[in-house]
């Protein structure tokens, strides 16, 4: 683990940040064009939330573990 | 030791968004950009087979519980929840925590300090080239064969989840674990495991986090349950097991605690190479040890992801769904279809992309460990000491790069056999669990018991291995052998496995202590590092208690115990 560069949990973190954005904002575009096919509890938004959530996550390990 | 029986599961096409695509490119890019980048820190043997030994211990604990956590696990056991109920947990408490706990706080310190490459390489130093061998190609073999069931059964998940082309699914998987194996090893095996940890869990929890929520949690799931299934008992994991036909496994607790907690779990947990390599890439026996015990504290917690999906199915799903005899027909699901029905259910556009790249990555996290445990097997303890014994370390490099491209073909080439002969499936899997629980009494003879003698390590492991397939041909051949092996006509095949797994390590303990009675043992000195008390085991107590290994194994061993308490 010392010799490698980038640690595993930056990329770990970079990978989850950019999912979040990617699923926060297709919850969001949802809010306003819902799709075709709602899927069971649709009204929780849970994209929105589960994508915040996902950005938040990431960007604390990039922060973390950016590389030096 | 997943259920496979979800591979006939019928058609099941959920339509992807944009966004899910590139969710799910997004991650084939980069695990195969992790492989080319960590190719540079792979030089050596040392940093190939065991990446360098420099693991920390979350590392190591994470990858050591990721390999585990493969998409036929997770799809397997949240269909035998919908058929059992949450008597399926035990595979993951009874099932692997005492066992997990046992390797770290017993076996690893002797793995760690003889500095072996693997579990085979154990038995050699222990008991010679006999047991070395037979263990080893045993090992391969079971090895190949598993990684095809697994790849032939993601295959499968692409098919019904996405609609894929099952042979495009199954050359585009395969080729991205072996590029990212063979150029950086183990090292990139492990750091794929852990980004695969992180993308299963999050994907997977979406469910049971929206499922309580639409039962109003745990009681009205359990009412709900109760409601849909009037008169069966699907949410007690011990009180049923007094009789084998009070419950729906036909399953005594006899053959969970000796069968299942004992034979098979120690026999795949403390012996199985593919799960223990990754902990002896540890940086240290004390981080080895710990991040065993993390390991085995995500293991406890995997039923959110898996068992809760399956009893939310039982709870939510407007329709029953029915055994594989009876799929087929339109609108009609089969169990083994739970967990994609629970994921299409409750996730949308992006959160969809989410939950498939997480099987994804659960049969790329198991055929990885599959390949690499493979390599290093087939390098150190059949290629070098029976093909080529002056191979240099550089050959030996090489070979294993090769070898993990090789290995990956022929996991192909079982994909594509298993695919003409599905059956084989369900036997592989029996093969599976009974080469590896012999050999749990072979190891664990040898590190407990200096008498054991060489000639018992192989004849030992020999008698295991026989009487567990002469057991399975006889019941096969009698179905009334049942009633003998199982100790019930009742017993459905798990609980069958159970009982078979307990006479194979009787017959390996029993023919393992006579043969030792009636043979020379190892003189003292070839002893030393291999064997309880010929062996300098490092003391704990300089360490704050906080940081000793015994503390967390209590503070899981604790839970353990609330659990089985709590879902009495």
């Amino acid at each position: 683990m010392e010799k490698q560069s980038i640690s595993v949990w930056f990329f770990i973190g970079a990978l989850l940040a950019i999912y979040g954005v990617l699923i926060l904002g297709s919850g969001i575009y949802g809010l306003f064009v819902p799709p075709n096919h709602a899927v069971a509890m649709s009204h929780l938004h849970i994209g929105i939330w589960w994508g915040s959530g996902m950005v938040l996550f990431g960007t604390g390990y990039i922060v973390r573990f950016r590389p030096r | 030791m997943p259920s496979a029986c979800f591979l006939q599961a019928a058609e099941t096409r959920f339509s992807l968004n944009p966004v899910d695509l590139i969710i799910i490119i997004l991650y084939f890019v980069l695990v195969l950009g992790l492989g080319v980048y960590l190719r540079r820190f792979t030089k050596t043997a040392e940093e190939f087979f065991m990446a360098g030994r420099e693991m920390t211990m979350w590392v190591a604990g994470l990858s050591f519980i990721s390999a585990n956590l493969g998409s036929l696990e997770m799809m397997g056991y949240a269909a035998a929840t919908y058929q059992y109920g949450i008597l399926v947990a035990h595979a993951y408490w009874i099932g692997a925590i005492p066992a997990i706990l046992f390797l770290a706080l017993v076996m690893l310190p002797f793995y760690y300090i003889c500095k072996t490459h693997s579990v085979p390489g154990y038995l050699k130093l222990r008991f010679g080239e006999g047991a070395r061998s037979l263990s080893a190609l045993s090992f391969a073999v079971m090895t190949i064969l598993m990684s095809g069931i697994n790849m032939y059964s993601m295959a499968i998940i692409m098919k019904v989840i996405l609609g894929w082309n099952i042979h495009f699914s199954i050359w585009v998987s395969s080729l991205t674990v072996a590029i990212y194996v063979a150029t950086g090893g183990l090292l990139s095996a492990i750091f794929n495991e852990v980004l695969q940890f992180f993308l299963i869990w999050i994907g997977c929890l979406v469910i049971p986090v929206v499922g309580l929520i639409e039962t109003h949690g745990w009681a009205g799931m359990v009412h709900r349950i109760q409601a849909n299934f009037p008169g069966q008992d699907f949410m007690h994991m011990w009180s049923t097991t007094g009789t084998f036909s009070n419950n729906p496994m036909g399953a005594h607790w006899t053959g969970i605690v000796f069968g299942w907690g004992l034979a098979i779990s120690f026999g795949y947990w403390t012996t199985d190479f593919l799960v223990v390599q990754r902990v002896m890439a540890a940086k240290d026996l004390r981080s080895a040890q710990l991040g065993t015990i993390i390991g085995g504290f995500f293991k406890m917690t995997v039923p959110l992801i898996v068992i809760l999906p399956g009893l939310l199915a039982l709870a939510v799903l407007p329709y029953h769904l029915v055994p594989e005899s009876q799929g087929g027909l339109p609108n009609v699901h089969t169990y083994n279809e739970a967990l994609p029905l629970m994921l299409a259910r409750y996730c949308g556009p992006g959160l969809l992309g989410l939950g498939v790249t997480a099987l994804v990555a659960g049969f790329m996290s198991g055929m990885a460990g599959n390949v690499t445990a493979f390599t290093t097997v087939w390098t150190y303890d059949i290629y070098k000491p029976l093909i080529r014994k002056d191979a240099s370390e550089s050959h030996c490099v090489s070979m294993g790069r090769w070898c993990s491209l090789l290995g990956v073909f022929v996991s192909i080439g079982t994909a594509y056999l298993v695919m003409n002969f599905s059956s084989i499936i369900v036997y592989a899997q029996v093969i599976f669990v009974f080469f590896i629980v012999p050999m749990f009494g072979t190891v664990i003879l040898g590190m407990l018991w200096k008498r054991t003698t060489p000639a018992a390590g192989f004849w030992g492991l020999l008698a295991g291995i026989l009487t567990s397939f002469a057991l399975w041909l006889w019941v096969k051949v009698d179905p009334g052998a049942l009633n003998f092996v199982a100790f019930s006509g009742y017993a459905k095949d798990m609980s069958e496995n159970m009982y078979r797994a307990m006479w194979s390590l009787i017959a390996n303990v029993l023919v393992t202590v006579v043969v030792s009675l009636v043979t020379k043992p190892k003189p003292d000195h070839e002893l030393r590092g291999l064997v309880y008390g010929m062996t300098d085991l490092p003391s704990e107590h300089a360490f704050p208690i906080f940081q000793r290994p015994i503390t967390w194994a209590a503070a899981v061993g604790v839970g353990f115990i609330a659990l089985n308490i709590f879902f009495w």
